[in-house]
């Protein structure tokens, strides 16, 4: 009789599915702990959606070391918690539309032989912006918010080359670690 | 499925992305910003309705149903006071240019300065 004792993750493509769900939840919290700490530093410039992101280090790190999906589950995931325990029904529908859009981004840039994860992460800051203001017009039925997108622009920009800063070096950190 | 970008120096299309997306963030900044002539009125949406019109010459302070207080003061309108823990739309700059905005996002109000009167909403503020 066969025993299932290594049962695929469908997640990753390693064989250890123990071992699969532990790295998803360690990376789950640290995504969830600096979305904390970014919410406790209150960093706001007196306009809605401008944000360092720093949580997005967690889903550019998934994404590049583990794979597609394991930086989905990972960015999801966060984003529920978040909306449980902090938010509510609105902050969720804006942070998911942000995050449809900018992983949508994220994936296909990555894809392609073009961009550094310093780039793709870029776009995916400028996409996580521009999605949350269609979210939000369409949600207020107003186009003023179009007024924004210069400032979120910039800031996208910004927090993605940071991120995409740090996560490269993260990346290189972990370059010959065995994490799965 | 082509092999994923493994190679993580800096690319020069990065920066290019950089320079265009700066770019194009310039060009809206200056023709959303700061060709926008000074507006009139503060008219303010509750849930995509409009909840009211007021005008931005007169000194004043209106309070929302959600609970915000919106104050006119110098042409400029700001929100003194909003109900929910961000307070986003208070640390918000004041707004007196046309297009100029300031959302309440949990509670769905949103306060843009208009060009113009609308007729049939102004009346009870004009008293």
């Amino acid at each position: 009789m066969k025993h299932p004792k290594h049962k695929k993750s469908p997640l990753t493509k390693s064989k250890n599915a123990a071992k699969t769900a532990a790295l998803m939840g360690v990376l789950v919290a640290v995504a969830f702990v600096l979305s904390y700490v970014e919410m406790v530093l209150h960093f706001s410039v007196g306009i809605p959606g401008v944000k360092l992101g720093l949580c997005h280090i967690v889903t550019l790190f998934a994404l590049y070391r583990i794979g597609p999906k394991a930086a989905i589950f990972t960015c999801f995931v966060r984003i529920g918690l978040n909306a449980w325990l902090f938010g509510n029904a609105m902050i969720l529908a804006y942070s998911a539309a942000g995050a449809i859009l900018s992983l949508a981004v994220m994936l296909l840039l990555y894809r392609l032989p073009l961009f550094s994860p310093v780039g793709v992460s870029l776009a995916g800051g400028i996409s996580h912006n521009v999605g949350q203001i269609l979210c939000a017009a369409i949600m207020m039925e107003t186009a003023g918010l179009v007024w924004y997108l210069p400032i979120l622009l910039v800031s996208g920009c910004l927090s993605g080359v940071l991120v995409g800063l740090i996560s490269g070096w993260l990346l290189r950190r972990f370059e010959h670690r065995h994490i799965l | 499925m082509t092999a994923p970008n493994t190679d993580r120096k800096l690319k020069k299309n990065d920066i290019i992305l950089l320079a265009v997306v700066l770019g194009v963030a310039a060009v809206l900044f200056v023709s959303i910003w700061l060709l926008a002539p000074k507006g009139e009125v503060a008219v303010v949406t509750v849930d995509g309705e409009e909840f009211g019109a007021y005008d931005l010459l007169k000194d004043q302070e209106i309070l929302l149903p959600e609970g915000h207080k919106l104050v006119i003061e110098n042409g400029e309108a700001r929100m003194v006071y909003a109900p929910c823990r961000d307070q986003i739309c208070v640390h918000h700059i004041p707004v007196s240019r046309k297009g100029e905005t300031i959302v309440c996002l949990p509670y769905r109000v949103v306060v843009t300065v208009s060009s113009r009167y609308r007729r049939g909403f102004y009346e009870a503020s004009e008293a």
